[in-house]
């Protein structure tokens, strides 16, 4: 576990809002060794986007806030590090990619504007080095023109353009840690293809490490080589990708793999888990899946499973004696 | 089983772009550009393609919620698109649409019993009563409760909504369901559901759906047929065994191939295309996706390909295939 | 850029031409004979006959209107019924007055209310947010002429450190070049002069620009709101910016459409005169002067006044227009 640039343990982020505490992650612990890509999956409102934005020190001021927990990075707990301190690494470390390629670029600045923004704030260049380096950088993600691209604004690129221009700017510091929050989930599959090939090369390349957040099992498959399950703002399981899919532990990972139709075979009747994901606080007591589990013990109802096994862990009575 | 209910014949759709000081027009936008098919009584036709495409544009024409440019939409055996205000109103009846934003499609100052009866007081069916009780037994069938009706939409869930969305089409007894994306904003888990719930109510009601989704998976499997859409045209159509097994347009393929298939030991060889879709203002000349194919010859990029059958009886638009 | 100003410059030509048409038919609004009720009840049908002829009221209306159109477009507006004086040459140093006011207020309502608005915005629900957006709200419900005298009570009357009204000491005369006071000191190098044009022009700037400024500040406050609660400044955050430089320059442009429209209309406000402030202030603007000659019942010099107030407000619309294009790279393209 040295090896490990990031390492998050029990780390619990609330909101404060007028209906009182949502805790919306509550007491996750992984790690992202150097180099590695790291999958987070889950369904919509599960708690991945607030994991990576209490990560990047980013959580919407002042509702939402880290509650406690820790969040290492290269030995160094940055949960509550001072704002100048994290701008520091913010960009130069640690860097991020966003779900909307469509909104996450300002309509109002050009390209090279904002390429050369995040490179002027953590290099010392030259107003003409910090060209070559926009330049060089959008080559990299396999953008064409490069030169032209610098002096055109947002509006004028398509969603895949503008999602390359997002990695060039995320990857203009050389960050040791790249969070990319469903970066092609709004994109076509053609497109979506083009970007998780560009981002494996970034990762052979340049490795960096990357923590991938989907909620697309496929993508984690075919991208990702260890992957935390989360399900309600906790992790439920979590191991190698093989282990994930050919055996997965929790009832919930197992429901989520067999809800997916086959692109090559056709089942007659689709697995499909029942009710719907619990909105946030609403489960007090017991394991948050029961109410939509297959397996569900007495016990389920009461007491809370841990997170538990080695390598390939899992939050689940079902599995409690493996360990 | 395979009796005809609608055949739509070199649909097309224009929209004029206006520009410069004199508003003049400027260019064309062919969202959908002579596209053609068949469907029959009972079966589910799938309609894939990437975004803008035209997949939305073609299911609101043969509604005639947006008015075609040109084309041919014969349902029942007679060409709707000649038909007058008066006479569409009977035929809109048996054709019903459910949208992809279950947030947005619902009206919030309505409750569930007032969306879903009110199709049924456009179209003058039943007495109060009838009605009343009618609006129980649908939310019953797409797995609601009748005690749901005396609430508001945003008291539901996401799939919870789409239910909803899919009792109001059904509310008039349709004989055709056009579906645009009903899964595409829902949860893989709830997505399953309501997937199962098209299809229970398919084989319950006898229903024929046109589903349009940009999930290949999704649409494979629901559907009988699938067509392939590309810049506002049909570049293959195929019976979806066959499509998924072999497809054979390079399009198909690379779209296939592109998808990220949920098992780590399954890692096939993508067709990665090169650049975006071009825009529909300016399409290639020739073969709409000779820019992009990793396969084009000459003879691409100087003709059109037109939708021709091949001999185990799927169609297929590309001068390379035999 | 260049395709949008074309446009936006030939789709002035109708709003013009409208102008004068609204502007030409005042004169024509006027119920009864225009002549009669210029000239009273008293006068007699001769009298009333030669007014006719003189304004060629007697003539086919289009007539009218195409002479009416030529004398405009050649700078002839007639003249004055009370002095018979020209009326172009009457009413520009009365114009340069108001321009002169409207700037002055213009500048403090937007550096104050501009920067009060992202202040309150960036640090949303603090202290400083309640107190600004509380001044900005007594602001917009002021009424100027209480808040005028006010001033005058305070800053003339008990302070006696401005005077309390009128554009220039009443000894000294500044010698009109361009008739804006401060640029026509500046030039002769009369630095004395011009210190003594801006104290006089500090009180009714300021009481004229208190309710643009209150509007401004709102309006900025909830423009900023919205754009700091955009995905693309969180992008900004991500890369590691400061969060004064975010605020500033780069929200800040985003922000400043809808403030630039409330600028524009306040500025076309005030230019439309502010008689309130320039009677509390003894101001010789064009509203003064149009209000003068509604008592007067001094038709041409009201037609005369509503058509360059009509025309600034035009221009102020067309200059906002062209800025947006600047601000935003996407207008071009509507
Ligand atoms: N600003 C906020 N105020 C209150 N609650 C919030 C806020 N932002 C997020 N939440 C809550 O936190 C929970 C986790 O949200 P999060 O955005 O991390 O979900 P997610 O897993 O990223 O889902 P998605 O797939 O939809 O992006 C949600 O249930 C949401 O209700
Ligand atoms: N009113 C309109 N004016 C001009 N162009 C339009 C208009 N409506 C649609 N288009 C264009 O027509 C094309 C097809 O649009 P359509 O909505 O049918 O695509 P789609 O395949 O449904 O895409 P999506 O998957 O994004 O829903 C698009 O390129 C779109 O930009
Ligand atoms: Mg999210
Ligand atoms: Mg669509």
């Amino acid at each position: 576990m040295s090896d490990s640039i990031l390492e998050v343990s029990n780390l619990r982020t609330s909101f404060f809002t007028d209906d009182g505490e949502v805790p919306a992650v509550d007491g996750i612990s992984f790690s992202i060794k150097e180099g590695e890509i790291l999958g987070v999956v889950g369904e919509s409102g599960c708690g991945k986007s607030v994991t990576s934005l209490s990560i990047m020190g980013l959580l919407p001021h002042p509702q939402g806030k880290i509650v406690g927990g820790q969040i290492m990075y290269e030995g160094k707990d940055i949960s509550h590090l001072k704002e100048a301190e994290m701008r520091k690494l913010r960009g130069n470390d640690l860097a991020m990619i966003f779900q909307e390629p469509m909104t996450s670029l300002n309509p109002v600045f050009t390209i090279g504007e904002q390429l050369t923004e995040a490179i002027r704030l953590h290099n010392h260049m030259s107003k003409q080095e910090q060209n070559n380096r926009a330049v060089e950088l959008l080559k990299l993600v396999g953008l064409p023109r490069a030169t032209e691209l610098l002096k055109e604004y947002p509006h004028e690129l398509s969603g895949g353009m503008r999602q390359r221009v997002m990695i060039a700017i995320a990857m203009s510091c050389n960050p040791k840690v790249l969070i990319a929050d469903e970066p092609t989930t709004a994109l076509d599959v053609t497109i979506q293809a083009q970007i998780l090939d560009l981002m494996l090369k970034l990762n052979q390349e340049t490795h960096t490490a990357i923590m991938l957040i989907t909620h697309d099992l496929g993508v984690v498959a075919q991208v990702c080589k260890r992957v935390v399950v989360m399900y309600g703002g906790k992790i439920v399981e979590e191991g190698d990708v093989k282990d994930i899919f050919n055996h997965p532990k929790h009832p919930y990972t197992e429901g989520l793999i067999k809800s997916i139709p086959d692109l090559y075979s056709k089942k007659d009747k689709l697995y499909s888990i029942k009710g719907s994901v619990p909105k946030p606080g609403s489960i007090k007591k017991g394991c948050l899946f029961a109410p939509r589990c297959d397996y569900v013990m007495d016990k389920c109802k009461e007491q809370v499973p841990e997170l538990l096994g080695s390598g390939h862990k899992s939050r689940c009575f079902l599995h409690q004696d493996e360990a | 089983m395979s009796e005809l209910l609608l055949d739509v014949a070199n649909l097309k759709k224009y929209y004029p772009i206006k520009q410069g000081v004199f508003n003049k027009t400027k260019e064309t936008v062919r969202a959908v550009d002579g596209v053609s098919f068949k469907v029959n009584k009972g079966e589910t036709l799938g309609i894939v393609g990437e975004s803008g495409c035209g997949k939305s544009t073609t299911g609101r024409m043969i509604m005639r919620l947006i008015e075609p440019t040109d084309g041919k939409v014969i349902f029942e055996g007679q060409d709707i698109l000649n038909l007058s205000k008066h006479e569409m109103r009977k035929v809109r009846k048996d054709i019903q649409m459910i949208f992809q934003d279950p947030f947005a499609s619902l009206n919030p100052r309505q409750t569930v019993g007032q969306i879903i009866e009110e199709p049924m007081i456009v179209h003058k069916m039943g007495d109060r009563k009838k009605r009343q009780a009618r609006v129980q037994e649908l939310l019953e069938l797409v797995g609601l409760s009748a005690y749901h009706a005396k609430r508001y939409p945003h008291q539901f869930s996401g799939g919870q909504r789409q239910r909803i969305g899919i009792a109001r089409a059904l509310a008039v007894e349709p004989k055709l369901i056009i579906a645009d994306e009903p899964v595409s904003a829902l949860d893989v888990s709830v997505q399953s559901q309501v997937l199962n719930l098209l299809q229970d109510l398919q084989k319950k009601l006898n229903l024929t759906y046109i589903f349009i989704a940009h999930d290949l998976s999704v649409v494979r499997h629901i559907s009988n047929r699938v067509g392939v859409m590309y810049l506002g045209k049909m570049v293959e159509l195929a019976d979806s065994e066959t499509l998924y097994r072999e497809p054979k347009h390079p399009y198909t393929q690379a779209l296939l191939s592109a998808v990220p298939i949920p098992d780590p030991e399954n890692k096939t060889k993508r067709i990665i295309l090169s650049g975006d879709v071009p825009s529909p203002a300016h399409p290639p000349s020739g073969c709409p996706f000779h820019d992009r194919c990793p396969v084009a010859k000459a003879i691409c990029s100087e003709e059109i390909p037109h939708l021709r059958e091949l001999a185990d009886g799927r169609l297929v638009s590309c001068h390379l295939v035999d | 850029m260049l395709s949008y100003s074309i446009k936006r410059l030939l789709m002035l030509v109708p709003v013009l031409l409208g102008m004068t048409i609204i502007v030409f038919s005042i004169i024509h609004a006027i119920p009864g004979n225009p002549a009669q009720t210029i000239l009273g009840t008293k006068a007699t049908p001769e009298a009333i006959h030669h007014l006719n002829a003189s304004l060629g009221l007697d003539k086919p209306l289009y007539v009218q209107y195409f002479t009416y159109l030529k004398d405009v477009l050649t700078g002839n507006l007639g003249t004055s019924i009370q002095d018979n004086n020209a009326i172009a040459s009457e009413i520009w140093p009365h114009l340069a007055a108001t321009i002169e006011l409207s700037f002055a207020a213009m500048l403090i309502a937007v550096i104050i209310g501009v920067n009060a608005g992202i202040i309150s915005a960036w640090k949303k629900n603090s202290v400083v947010d309640y107190i600004a957006m509380i001044v900005a709200l007594i602001g917009v419900s002021m009424p100027i002429f209480w808040l005028g005298l006010l001033e005058q009570w305070i800053f003339s009357v008990k302070l006696n450190w401005l005077p309390s009204i009128g554009q220039t000491d009443i000894t000294s005369t500044v010698a009109p070049i361009t008739n804006l006071y401060l640029v026509d000191t500046l030039l002769e190098g009369q630095f004395g002069q011009f210190w003594m044009v801006v104290r006089h022009l500090i009180m009714p700037a300021v009481a004229l620009a208190t309710i643009p400024m209150a509007i401004i500040a709102r309006m900025t406050r909830s423009s900023m709101l919205e754009v700091l609660g955009s995905d693309y400044i969180r992008t900004a955050k991500a890369k590691g910016q400061r969060m004064g430089w975010i605020v500033y320059k780069y929200a800040l442009k985003n922000a400043f459409i809808p403030i630039l429209t409330v600028i524009g209309l306040q500025t076309g406000l005030m230019l439309g005169g502010a008689i309130l402030t320039e009677t509390i202030f003894g101001w010789p603007g064009i509203g003064l002067y149009v209000y003068n000659a509604i008592q007067a019942r001094d038709y041409p010099v009201i037609q005369s006044g509503i058509l360059i107030i009509a025309f600034m407000f035009i221009m102020v619309n067309f200059i906002v227009d062209l800025l947006y294009g600047l601000i935003d790279p996407r207008i071009k393209y509507r």
